[in-house]
C-alpha cells in the first residue's frame, strides 16, 4: 500500500495561535479522507499545508513519498526553490469554498491556462482536453461562459475541471458546497463521487454527512488543532467513542 | 397573534383578457425647459466674447494651425507623451509591486520614492533635472578595480529632451505606481491561491491572473493621468523643450499674435485629448470582460450600425409603442407558455 499523504505530527502555530498540534495521517493512493471538525479546528490549515500554501513549524509531511516545500540532506532541511514547489503543488489539485474561478476567462480559459502556461501542453491539445473535462463535469456546453454567468454549482464543477487539467494525483476539497444553495450541492457532490470512483485520492473537508457516509473510506474529526478521532464512516460518524465526536455530531445531523 | 391566520395571497395573473396598457400623459418638465434656455442664452454670449470679435484673428488661427513648426512641436509633444508614459507605466508597476512587497527594504525606497515625486511641484522637478549638471558635472560607468571607464558631460547628455522625459516619467511612475498597487489590492486574496494551487509561478500568476483583473481598476485613472500628462508636457517649456507650447510661444514672440498661437496650441491639445477619450472608451470595454453577466452595451457605432440596418421606418413605428413595455404579443405568448 503505497501512501499517498502522510503527516507526522505536523504543527503549525500563526503568531501565538497554535492551530495544528501534531497531526498524524496516513491516506492510502486511491482512497477518499473526510475531515470534519468545527470551525476552526484546523482542518483548512491542514489542506493548505498539504500543498504547500502554508509553510508547518514542526514535523514532517509527505505526499506520494516527498517531502512537502523541503528538501532532506544527511538530516538538514533545505528550503525548496520556488520552481520545485510549484511543481509539487501542480500535482495537487485544490478546490476552495469560494470557487476561485478567474473571472477575466472563460469557463474554458480557467480550464487551459494552467496545462498551456504551466505545463506548456500546446493549445489545441489543451483544448481539447478541456473541453472533454468540462463535459465529464456536465458542462460542455458552458465553455464560452464567463464565471459570473454561471451558477454557484456550476462554477463549482468548473473549479474541479480547472484542477483535474493538471492531472493532479491528489485532490483536496475544502468545503466546496457550503457556499452552494441546497439545490446546487447535489450536482457538485454527485462530480465529486464520479470522481472517488474513478479512484482518484482525495482530502475533503465537508459536513455533508451523507457524501461521508458513501463515499470515504476513513472519517478523520478534528478539534481544536488535534485529530480526536479517525475511522471507518461506520465507527466514526455511527459509534463515535469520544465525547467531543458525539457533540460535535448531534449538532450537525 | 400566532391565531391570526397570517394573509398571503399569491396567484398566476389571470390572463384571460390581455391586461391594459399602460398609455399614460407623460410628465411635463418646465423647469428643464427654462435651464435649457437660460443655458443656451450664455452659451451664445460666450460664442460672441470669442469668436464674433474683432481682437482675435480666426484666419490667423487657422493658417498657423498646420504650420510645420507648430507640427513639430506637436510631434515632440506627442513622442513626450508616450516616452513619459511607457517609463511611467513600467516603473510604476515595478514601484506597486515594491511597495506590496514583503521585504521592508524595498516597501521603504517605493514609499520614499512615492513621497518625493508626488511631493514636490512638477515644475520644480523638470528645472531640476535640467540643472542636474550643476550637481553631476560628469556622468560615467565603468568597471570597479580595471581602468575601463566611460564618462560624459552630463550637460551634453542632459537635454532639454532628456530632462523632460526623466521629470514627466519620474513624476507619473509615482501616481501610476499608487493607481496600480489600489487596483492590486481589490483583488480577492483567493485568485492568488488559486493561481498558486495550479503550479504557476508567482510572477506567472501575477501576470495571468492579478494583473488582467486589475487591469479593470487600473484603466479609468490612466487615461486621465495620460490626458493630463499631455497637457504636463506644457510645463516642460519652462526649458525650452521646443514642444508645442514652446513653438507656439517661439511664433508669437515675433509677430506678436500672442492669443492666436495660444488657441492653436490650445486646440491641438483638445483634439488630442478628445482622441485619448474615445481609446479609453474602447479599451475600458475590452478589461471589462466578465465583469458583469449581461452582455456589454453596444458601442456608439454598433449603436449606429444597428439603427441602418433596422431601418429608420421601422424606428418611428416603435415610438408609438410606450418603449420597451410588454406588448400584446409578449402578453399572449406569456398566456400560452403558462397555460
Ligand atoms: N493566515 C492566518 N493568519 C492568522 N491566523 C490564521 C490564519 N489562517 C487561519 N488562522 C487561524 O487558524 C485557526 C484555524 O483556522 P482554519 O481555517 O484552519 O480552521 P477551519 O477548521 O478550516 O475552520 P472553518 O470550518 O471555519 O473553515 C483559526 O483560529 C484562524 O483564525
Ligand atoms: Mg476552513
Amino acid at each position: 500500500m503505497t501512501l499517498m499523504v502522510e503527516a507526522q505530527r505536523v504543527c503549525k502555530s500563526f503568531g501565538r495561535n497554535q492551530v495544528l498540534k501534531g497531526i498524524n495521517m496516513q491516506v492510502p493512493e486511491g482512497s477518499v479522507v473526510v475531515l470534519l471538525g468545527p470551525s476552526g479546528s484546523g482542518k483548512s490549515t491542514f489542506l493548505r499545508a498539504v500543498n504547500h500554501l502554508e509553510n508547518i513549524d514542526a514535523g514532517r509531511l509527505f505526499v506520494d513519498g516527498e517531502l512537502v516545500g523541503y528538501r532532506e540532506k544527511g538530516g538538514v532541511l533545505y528550503e525548496m526553490r520556488d520552481k520545485d514547489v510549484c511543481h509539487q503543488r501542480s500535482e495537487i489539485g485544490m478546490v476552495f469554498q469560494s470557487f476561485n474561478l478567474f473571472p477575466h476567462m472563460t469557463a474554458l480559459q480557467n480550464v487551459t491556462v494552467a496545462p498551456i502556461l504551466v505545463k506548456h501542453e500546446p493549445a489545441e491539445a489543451a483544448k481539447a482536453e478541456g473541453h472533454a473535462l468540462l463535459t465529464r463535469v456536465g458542462l460542455g456546453e458552458k465553455a464560452d461562459s464567463y464565471p459570473r454567468q454561471l451558477s454557484g454549482g456550476q462554477q463549482q464543477r468548473v473549479a474541479i475541471a480547472r484542477a483535474l487539467a493538471m492531472k493532479p494525483r491528489l485532490m483536496l476539497f475544502d468545503e466546496p458546497t457550503s457556499a452552494l444553495d441546497p439545490e446546487l450541492v447535489g450536482e457538485v457532490l454527485e462530480v465529486m463521487k464520479n470522481l472517488a470512483r474513478a479512484g482518484m485520492t482525495m482530502i475533503v473537508v465537508t459536513h455533508e454527512m451523507g457524501f461521508a457516509r458513501e463515499v470515504a473510506d476513513a472519517v478523520v474529526f478534528m478539534d481544536g488543532g488535534y485529530v480526536v478521532e479517525a475511522g471507518s464512516p461506520q465507527e466514526v460518524l455511527v459509534n463515535p467513542k469520544e465525547v467531543r465526536t458525539q457533540d460535535f455530531l448531534s449538532k450537525v445531523l | 397573534m400566532g391565531e391570526t391566520p397570517v394573509v398571503v395571497a399569491a396567484s398566476r395573473a389571470p390572463l384571460d383578457s390581455d391586461p391594459e396598457l399602460i398609455r399614460a400623459v407623460p410628465l411635463k418638465h418646465y423647469g428643464r425647459w427654462v435651464g435649457a434656455v437660460v443655458t443656451i442664452l450664455i452659451a451664445a454670449l460666450v460664442v460672441r466674447l470669442f469668436v464674433v470679435t474683432p481682437n482675435i484673428n480666426w484666419p490667423k488661427v487657422g493658417s498657423y494651425f498646420t504650420t510645420k513648426q507648430i507640427l513639430l512641436g506637436l510631434e515632440l509633444t506627442i513622442i513626450l507623451t508616450i516616452v513619459g508614459m511607457v517609463i511611467g507605466v513600467v516603473l510604476g508597476v515595478v514601484i506597486a509591486v515594491m511597495h506590496l512587497s514583503v521585504n521592508p527594504v524595498l516597501r521603504t525606497i517605493s514609499w520614499v520614492f512615492i513621497w518625493i515625486f508626488r511631493g514636490t511641484p512638477l515644475l520644480i522637478q523638470i528645472l531640476f533635472w535640467f540643472n542636474i549638471a550643476l550637481i553631476l558635472p560628469s556622468v560615467g560607468i565603468g568597471i570597479p578595480f580595471t581602468d575601463w571607464w566611460v564618462s560624459s558631460n552630463t550637460n551634453t547628455l542632459v537635454t532639454a529632451f532628456v530632462a523632460a522625459a526623466i521629470a514627466l516619467g519620474l513624476n507619473e511612475a509615482a501616481y501610476m505606481s499608487e493607481i496600480v498597487r489600489a487596483g492590486i489590492q481589490v483583488i480577492d486574496p483567493g485568485q492568488t491561491e488559486a493561481g498558486l494551487a495550479v503550479g504557476m509561478k508567482k510572477r506567472l500568476m501575477f501576470r495571468v491572473v492579478i494583473l488582467p483583473q486589475a487591469m479593470r481598476a487600473i484603466i479609468p485613472p490612466t487615461g486621465n493621468e495620460l490626458i493630463g500628462l499631455l497637457k504636463n508636457t506644457s510645463l516642460v517649456s519652462v526649458i525650452a523643450a521646443q514642444e508645442l507650447l514652446t513653438k507656439a510661444q517661439n511664433i508669437y514672440a515675433r509677430n506678436l499674435l500672442v492669443v492666436e498661437l495660444l488657441l492653436v496650441a490650445a486646440i491641438w491639445y483638445l483634439l488630442v485629448t478628445s482622441l485619448l477619450m474615445w481609446g479609453q472608451y474602447y479599451v475600458e470595454r475590452h478589461f471589462a470582460r466578465g465583469s458583469t453577466n449581461r452582455p456589454l452595451p453596444p458601442t456608439p457605432f454598433q449603436k449606429l450600425r444597428m439603427r441602418f440596418r433596422r431601418g429608420f421606418p421601422e424606428k418611428t413605428r416603435a415610438t408609438d409603442q410606450p418603449g420597451p413595455a410588454l406588448s400584446q404579443a409578449d402578453v399572449r405568448e406569456a398566456k400560452g407558455s403558462a397555460a
